[in-house]
């Protein structure tokens, strides 16, 4: 069956144990580290209360936690926390400080001085005062914070699932990747009705008169400590190794399910997203990951792949493809992205991949010194007779790849560029090509058959038995479909592999994937 | 029984009170009066400790108050202010209740002193369940009365108490504030801007400017002896009034005619003011007052009586 054509009911119903852990990991994660935020950021904010003269440097720096990208936050964790639950609540907690913190402070001082003065002329402790004058006087403020710091969490936490921490996130990048937008759905819809609804409920508790707050004080913190729990529970690993695939590599045919399917492979496995996944295997965070056989990082982690004894992950080109009316309307850019065909071979895409990922030099550099090289790079000739816009998924190769067209367009070619690059998933970069948002993009033949056309079984087996045989099916059935043209093929194959730690491998006596499910089945 | 020993404070690089000192008497009501700024408000604040001062020192009855915890010292001194400070989050019966809750009174004792209370300060029962808000500016400053009064403490600071009311709510604030038997049981400083409210309630009155005491003395004394142009500038503007208010008919005795009183006339004792005979005569249906000396003599005054035996006084006084 189709899956364009179920509805996203039966999607939901169909995965609703998935459904049900992803969202109480959810509801996990956000308050948990709520929970750890207001613990951190109520006596922060009182402290400041007191001491004005820091209140300026610790909301400063509050604000600047605050402003760190998520998924670079949860990047710099790695090293220091590891993978899973421990860095997605401490990021989570970090971006829920600033409301806690600013809020405290300013419900604080902004009760009464006359009410704070009275207090103190009649004998309270500054305790006392605290306790029962001025935090209950603050109260709606604070809750204001909380509340504003709750629907922050619930977005960010779909981002858990970039480091294994679980979450909705899973089903929503998992549906960018394998364009399934019953799964995104799945995901997204949950997710913003979470957020709808804590932030009514907090709503309410807020305009709690004064006589019920003292109810609520004591049956908020119990409410966000059971709902934590929610996160704690589910976590039952007792699998030897730890697999970390990609939310796309969970979802296809030549991934996990034929992992399942073909080898009967059964290891524990966590979500992780394909920025952080090698970083995390090198930590030893992770066993196991689903990598791309041409990744620099497999070089500069000191991975090695798993061989493919059962064959499921196919070799499959690398092309730049085209809409055929962006074809029409810049007649010299097919002869231009052709100077690229057959250049690259497997070592050599490797070795760039290493050049950025490792060596951090940037993509720019990595295409331009290789084009000096082969003789193909030619100043630019400032060109306008129309503007190229070029694509790029988000890693390292589709940068280089996407920074060596624009050069050979402005070199050859009248044509001005732009890149957009660092779209996040096949999804998005296809859906961008579609709607005319871009000229082209560099795409992947298997990705093209098994995410993009979705062909019944029989083909699929028909034609993955051969890269050209893919190429040509999927070269006319994307003219056909999508009125996309393939171009001529890059030279370099990249395809799925499982990779793990060298030593490891060498140590556990792993060579082949077989290898592995028996290491793991044994005992 | 408040004793302030040449106390001075600064703010900053401004000196808010400037080696001050002076005696309050126990049961004695004194004024601190002064325009903004002049420190009566910090010097009120000093005797509670809500400000330390620079130097000096203050004790009552005898005990040096900086040497005492602050908490309990203030928990010994009632404190009125201005705003009334009552905690919008607290119900009426609360506020009260603070001090007694904080002494950790049982709630019996407590009860019936504020039951006690709302009574003397004529404040509804029902007030007791409900919210600062929802009370009228006048019940407001009584509440903050009898937060103030409820452990019947033997000092009570006032912070300009009648300052947030209108005029009409004031001055009848004000003469029940006159004629609480409690309050006369008490040693009360107040501050206050309103000249007319110092004569009005002051045993003696304090009158400051820049920091210092300008001149301590009775109402009379500040209005026949100032200590200076200032304190006479001071008081010009109302003069008049305030001579109506310093006088008493026992001053002005010997300049009433003699005559016999009918008896169902009003009696009064010859301790009223000038001010507060005039405006009793404006009430009464035939517009004269028998007045009675503490000797049991008895004379009937009327409107034209009364004004004329005050100019007589004031001239023969005028030497002074």
């Amino acid at each position: 069956m189709n899956e364009q054509q179920q509805t996203l009911w039966q999607f939901m119903a169909e995965q609703q144990d998935k459904l049900l852990t992803q969202t109480l990991q959810h509801v996990g994660l956000t308050f948990i580290s709520l929970l750890i935020a207001i613990a951190i950021g109520l006596p922060l904010g009182i402290f400041i209360a007191r001491k004005r003269s820091f209140s300026g440097s610790v909301l400063a720096i509050a604000g600047v936690l605050q402003t760190i990208p998520s998924i670079a936050l949860l990047g710099f964790m790695i090293p220091l926390l590891g993978i899973g639950a421990k860095p997605a609540i401490v990021a989570l907690l970090i971006y829920a400080l600033l409301p806690i913190i600013r809020n405290t402070f300013t419900g604080i001082t902004g009760v009464d001085n006359h009410v704070t003065e009275a207090a103190k002329a009649l004998g309270m402790s500054k305790w006392h005062v605290l306790l029962h004058v001025e935090l209950p006087l603050a109260m709606p403020v604070i809750l204001a914070g909380i509340r504003t710091a709750t629907v922050i969490n619930v977005g960010v936490a779909t981002l858990a699932s970039y480091i294994a921490a679980g979450g909705l996130g899973e089903f929503i990048f998992g549906g960018i990747s394998l364009n399934n937008s019953n799964m995104i759905l799945a995901g997204a819809i949950p997710a913003a009705l979470l957020a709808i609804i804590l932030d009514a409920l907090l709503a309410v508790i807020q305009k709690i008169s004064f006589k019920k707050l003292r109810v609520v004080l004591y049956a908020f913190p119990i409410i966000i400590i059971v709902l934590g729990c929610f996160y704690i529970i589910p976590k039952t690993n007792t699998s030897k190794l730890t697999a970390g695939f990609t939310p796309e590599f969970m979802g296809r045919q030549d991934g996990d399910l034929g992992l399942r399917s073909v080898y009967g492979l059964k290891i524990h496995t966590t979500v992780i997203s394909d920025a952080v996944m090698y970083k995390a295997a090198y930590a030893k965070e992770l066993d196991v990951i689903s990598g791309y056989s041409t990744d620099g990082r497999l070089k500069a982690f000191d991975l090695k792949i798993v061989e493919d004894d059962k064959k499921i992950f196919p070799p499959y080109y690398a092309a730049p493809i085209v809409r055929q009316s962006s074809l029409k309307k810049f007649p010299g850019l097919e002869y231009a992205l052709n100077l690229l065909a057959g250049k690259i071979n497997d070592s050599v895409m490797t070795d760039l991949n290493y050049k950025t990922d490792y060596l951090h030099q940037t993509p720019e550099k990595v295409a331009k010194d290789f084009l000096l090289k082969t003789g193909l790079y030619k100043a630019s000739r400032n060109g306008n007779a129309g503007v190229v816009k070029i694509g790029s998924k988000i890693f390292g190769e589709q940068y280089i790849l996407a920074e060596m067209y624009s050069i050979l367009i402005k070199g050859n070619t009248d044509y001005g560029v732009e890149t957009k690059t660092g779209l996040g998933g096949t999804k998005i970069c296809f859906d961008a090509l579609t709607n005319n948002q871009i000229d082209l993009y560099p795409e992947y033949t298997g990705t093209g058959l098994l995410v993009l056309l979705q062909p019944n079984k029989d083909i699929i087996n028909q034609v993955t038995q051969d890269k050209d045989k893919t190429y040509t099916y999927v070269n006319n059935q994307f003219q056909l479909q999508f009125g996309i043209k393939w171009l001529k093929p890059i030279g370099f194959n990249n395809s799925y592999a499982l990779m793990m730690r060298r030593k490891q491998m060498h140590e556990l006596n792993i060579v082949t994937i077989t290898d592995l499910k028996n290491y793991i089945d044994k005992d | 029984m408040i004793e302030i020993k040449g106390v001075t404070k600064y703010f900053g690089n401004n000196t808010a009170v400037q080696d001050i000192s002076l005696n309050i008497a126990e049961r004695e009501n004194l004024i601190l009066l002064g325009t903004s700024g002049c420190g009566k408000t910090t010097t009120l604040k000093m005797i509670n400790r809500l400000i330390e001062p620079d130097s000096g020192t203050i004790s009552i009855s005898g005990k040096n108050i900086a040497e005492q915890n602050s908490e309990l010292l203030r928990r010994s001194i009632g404190y009125v202010m201005q705003n009334t400070g009552l905690f919008p989050h607290y119900t009426i019966e609360q506020n009260i209740a603070v001090v007694p809750k904080l002494l950790k009174w049982d709630s019996k004792k407590t009860n019936s002193r504020i039951e006690e209370l709302i009574e003397k300060l004529s404040l509804p029962q029902i007030c007791l369940k409900q919210f600062p808000h929802q009370l009228s500016g006048g019940q407001q400053q009584r509440v903050g009365l009898a937060r103030a009064l409820v452990t019947d403490p033997p000092v009570l600071l006032m912070d300009e108490p009648f300052g947030a009311l209108d005029n009409v709510t004031r001055a009848s604030i004000q003469a029940e504030f006159k004629a609480l038997e409690e309050l006369k049981r008490k040693t009360i400083v107040m501050v206050t801007h309103y000249v007319q409210e110092a004569f009005e309630l002051g045993d003696r009155i304090s009158l400051m400017d820049k920091g210092i005491i300008v001149q301590t003395g009775t109402p009379k004394e500040l209005l026949y002896n100032p200590a200076n142009d200032f304190v006479k500038e001071f008081l010009d503007g109302q003069r008049l009034a305030l001579e109506f208010k310093v006088t008493t008919i026992k001053d002005v005795w010997s300049y009433l005619p003699n005559g016999n009183a009918a008896s169902d006339q009003e009696k009064i004792n010859d301790e009223y003011s000038i001010w507060s005979t005039l405006e009793l005569l404006k009430s009464t249906k035939n517009k004269t007052l028998r007045v009675e000396s503490i000797h049991g003599e008895c004379k009937t005054v009327d409107f034209t009586a009364i004004t004329s035996a005050f100019s007589n006084y004031q001239n023969n006084n005028s030497h002074e």
